[in-house]
């Protein structure tokens, strides 16, 4: 099961992204599956599904967007609930890194009443 | 020493042209009067995510300011002050763009060198490629 976990990303990390830590460290975060058993990998507590169930990946990370910034709205809604919360990474996929960032990005748009705290996102 | 901030505030919807006008044109002034460099970008009226000062729109203003941070303390004291300016928020970007060069700077470079098959000297980009593999 490794090799299935892990022959699709090599090829990856190989062409996209060589000499970028971040892109490293996504892989030892993600690819961790394998020597890490913790929590079970695709989250065994939910009604007993399969194992890795299909992989999300960071849409970041894909599109090789670097800049995530406070003021472009329209992408930081789409990490946001109808609640106006911000959803958890299991549920979007995104990278480490790149959650942090886009969590700092969220609370600094809710600061200037671009994003709200509680409601819908019109 | 020379930093580099975003201020992006909001002024009320019922503010006239010229009077946001004459407000931005004083702020850059204290700012270039005090030795940086200021450029505005004025976003228009946008409908706010909530009520600020029991408004629902506002007219959005990015200010980009290049200089120490005495400078930023200043605009800041004269957004406070001024009736008008509803909300505000400070951004310190020069680490950001700092980031974002390096990483553009990376990106080049190996660009560079799948494009000239010669042996560049991308120091940058050899270690990266040779642990990867190993990782497997």
């Amino acid at each position: 099961m490794a090799d299935e976990v892990k022959a699709p990303t090599a090829p990856a990390v190989a062409g996209g992204t060589e000499g970028r830590s971040e892109g490293r460290t996504d892989r030892s975060d993600r690819g961790g599956r394998g020597p890490r058993p913790g929590g079970g990998p695709g989250g065994p507590r939910e009604g007993g599904r399969k194992y890795f169930r299909r992989k999300k990946v960071c849409k970041f990370c894909v599109e090789k967007i670097e800049a995530v910034n406070y003021k472009d709205v329209r992408l930081l809604a789409q990490f946001v609930a109808e609640s106006g919360k911000i959803t958890p990474r299991r549920l979007t996929g995104v990278c480490t890194p790149h959650q942090r960032r886009l969590s700092k990005a969220i609370k600094q748009a809710r600061n200037i009443a671009l994003l709200p705290f509680a409601g819908r996102v019109q | 020493m020379n930093r580099s901030y975003e201020v992006m505030f909001i002024v009320r919807p019922d503010m006239a042209d010229e009077d946001l006008n004459k407000l931005i044109s004083t702020l850059e002034s204290s700012v270039t009067s005090a030795g940086g460099t200021a450029k505005s970008e004025v976003w228009g009226k946008r409908r706010l995510a909530y009520k600020v000062a029991k408004f629902n729109d506002g007219i959005f203003v990015l200010l980009i300011i290049e200089g120490s941070g005495a400078i930023v303390h200043e605009v800041e004291r004269r957004l406070r002050v001024t009736e008008q300016v509803i909300k505000f928020i400070t951004v310190r970007m020069d680490e950001e763009l700092k980031r974002l060069e390096k990483i553009k700077k990376i990106r080049d470079a190996r660009k560079k060198t799948s494009a000239a098959a010669a042996p560049v000297t991308p120091a940058t980009a050899e270690p990266g490629t040779e642990p990867a593999p190993t990782a497997v």
